[in-house]
């Protein structure tokens, strides 16, 4: 019969205060580690989308707007630019690779792309079934994309107009899927892949077809700033990603990009530092009403103890009676408060990676946490000693009244 | 067994406790008379160790308690000294036999569940041993706080006022069951009481006149 099961005792004995201090506590533990899964989750596939883009180069306008549109693949294009500087950039020496994009049309809420072979590369992805698109009007599928739409190999579909749900659907010119992707976990899973020219084909039949009513293409057009070029009209493209030859050209080819072309070059690095800065102040907001949720819970254990030790005066007198030393009388309460803390810390770390993994399995866009939703965080650990501090903390007044206590007049005070 | 002299205990000016000279012999079953407020607790404090007085000597169980440090003296109580204590107080969070293993524990000795087993066979109440103190009547819980006062075989055995709110026949069957277990550890029995019918049980008494007048 140890002191430290006689604290457990204790606080079984209070089934209500005990509950409820482990809940606060456990409530206050999750959303901190929630918070620090998502804030990595959030990182890492954002650093994942952008690992190997050194640069986006498209129109002028926001560089955060072009990394957006054209890395997350989240916002709209700014608008297009010549096909000519496709080619431009590869004749420069400072540019290692270089692939276009073309942007403008969707199916099913996945962007449809059209761009080159070196897209695919570029991901790492490999195909699942099928081959990669030769023709116009071919198409490859992301997993998600094809687990979305049940699509498969010898499947046909028609692309919408514009980058969202619900625009007009291309049907005069539908798409032949070829080939499905396997998963690689970047944003290449939720996107439709094809050659730029399926994009040019699809317009110039759609421009020709709806050559009466104009006035509805443009009026969308002007919003998505698709890739759209009409007969006797300059072929254009909406980006081009860049790979730089060596890390040097950092130094210069954005600047010489920004200043002797029409175009505008912006950094996925830089642009995805500034993205999670933004994220970061929600997500220290969050972070900070967690921890106090967990002073307010350590507050509480603290009210519990304290008011423990009133009605517990005269057993600890008993206690030492017993043989018990001031230090032992003191670790009851501490025993009590520490394991009240870290059963709550506990439960809230377990809890947070469930919500993680739930949330993994129900939620599309969070789908990458299902993967990672049970890898501790480092961090974890830390909440783990903040609980335990918190504990010892709560107990520290009332446990130095125990050690304090005066045997003979309690015992006396009848 | 224990030897008192000079002994006084002072709370400011106020005089609590006199003790010129108390000696008593190991396996002695002692009544400790005196009105209410003449320090009968007190002492019983000043033999467990409880309270260290303010002037002279204490000798129990051939340990002088003046020259032992608080935590030695913690250990050396949870040995030498079992205490029935005034309100019968059990530890309510466990059951009674945990009461009785909590005592072995904290005087450092390895749980016995046999010895606890026949002790609380021994004071009647074996059939208890997995209730809460709170579902015994104050009787069954007095002899649960007899049976941890022997469990560890301790040198003296202290119990505060044992038969205040008892009637004449439970008085008597207390204080039988305190002489008997107390006997049967070869303990030392001192009995706190103001209680004019325990006095003829006793053969030796040991009287506390009344404190009031002697404020300094």
């Amino acid at each position: 019969m140890g002191l430290t099961r006689l604290a457990l005792a204790y606080a079984r004995r209070r089934p209500l205060a005990t509950a409820l201090v482990v809940l606060l506590l456990a409530a206050g533990t999750a959303v901190v580690a929630l918070t620090l899964l998502i804030a990595r989750e959030l990182e890492s596939r954002l650093t994942r989308d952008a690992a190997g883009i050194d640069l986006v180069v498209g129109a002028k306008g926001s560089p955060l707007q072009l990394v957006l549109a054209g890395v997350f693949h989240v916002d709209v294009p700014p608008g297009n630019i010549p096909l000519s500087s496709v080619a431009q950039l590869r004749a420069n020496p400072m540019i290692a690779q270089a692939i276009p994009l073309a942007l403008g049309d969707s199916f099913r809420g996945f962007r449809l792309v059209g761009t080159e072979h070196a897209l695919v590369a570029h991901y790492g992805a490999s195909l699942a079934s099928g081959a990669v698109w030769n023709k116009p009007m071919e198409a490859v599928l992301g997993s998600e994309v094809a687990r979305a739409s049940g699509l498969g190999v010898g499947g046909a579909f028609a692309g919408s107009h514009g980058l969202a749900e619900g625009g007009g659907e291309h049907g005069a010119l539908p798409y032949h899927v070829t080939g499905v992707l396997a998963q690689t976990g970047t944003v290449l899973d939720r996107m439709v892949l094809t050659s730029v020219e399926s994009v040019w084909a699809v317009h110039d039949a759609h421009h020709g077809a709806a050559g009466a009513d104009k006035g509805h293409a443009h009026q969308a057009e002007a919003n998505d700033g698709g890739a759209h070029a009409t007969e006797g009209v300059p072929r254009e493209v909406t980006m081009v990603l860049v790979r730089y030859a060596s890390p040097l050209a950092a130094a210069s080819l954005p600047r010489q990009i920004n200043e002797s072309t029409n175009l505008v070059a912006a950094s996925p690095a830089y642009e995805t530092a500034r993205l999670l800065t933004i994220f970061g102040i929600g997500i220290d907001l969050l972070r900070a009403f967690a921890w106090m949720l967990i002073a307010a819970s350590a507050l509480m254990l603290f009210v519990a103890l304290a008011q423990a030790l009133d009605e517990r005066r005269y057993d600890l007198a008993i206690l030492r009676t017993l043989g018990a030393s001031r230090l032992q009388v003191a670790w009851v309460l501490v025993a009590e408060s520490v394991t009240l803390a870290l059963a709550g810390a506990l439960i809230g770390l377990v809890a947070a990676h469930a919500v993680a993994a739930f949330a993994g399995k129900l939620v599309p866009a969070a789908a990458p946490l299902a993967a990672t939703a049970w890898a501790v965080h480092p961090e974890e650990v830390l909440v783990l000693g903040i609980a335990l501090a918190a504990g010892i903390l709560a107990a520290l007044w009332p446990a130095w009244q125990a050690y304090r206590l005066d045997v003979a007049a309690t015992l006396a005070d009848t | 067994m224990f030897e008192l002299s000079g002994v006084e205990h002072w709370y400011g000016t106020r005089q609590v406790l006199a003790v010129d000279a108390w000696r008593a012999a190991a396996g002695e079953a002692w009544l400790l008379a005196g009105p209410s407020g003449s320090g009968k607790s007190t002492l019983l404090h000043v033999l467990a160790g409880l309270t260290t007085p303010t002037r002279g000597r204490v000798v129990v169980a051939g340990t002088d308690l003046g020259a032992l440090a608080s935590g030695p003296r913690d250990r050396w109580r949870g040995r030498a000294i079992g205490i029935v204590p005034q309100r019968l107080h059990l530890v309510g969070a466990l059951r009674v036999d945990d009461n009785l293993r909590l005592a072995q524990t904290l005087a450092g000795l390895p749980a016995d569940d046999e010895r606890i087993r026949a002790m609380l066979e021994a004071v009647q109440v074996g059939d208890l041993a997995h209730r809460f103190p709170r579902e015994l009547s104050q009787g069954q819980a007095q002899r649960v706080a007899i049976a941890r006062a022997v469990i560890n075989r301790p040198a003296l055995v202290l119990a505060d006022e044992p038969t205040a709110n008892l009637d004449d026949a439970h008085a008597a069957a207390a204080l039988e069951l305190l002489r008997a277990q107390a006997q049967e550890a070869g303990a030392t029995l001192v009995v706190a009481s103001h209680d004019a019918r325990v006095r003829p049980l006793f053969a030796h008494v040991y009287t506390l006149s009344a404190r009031e007048a002697r404020a300094a």
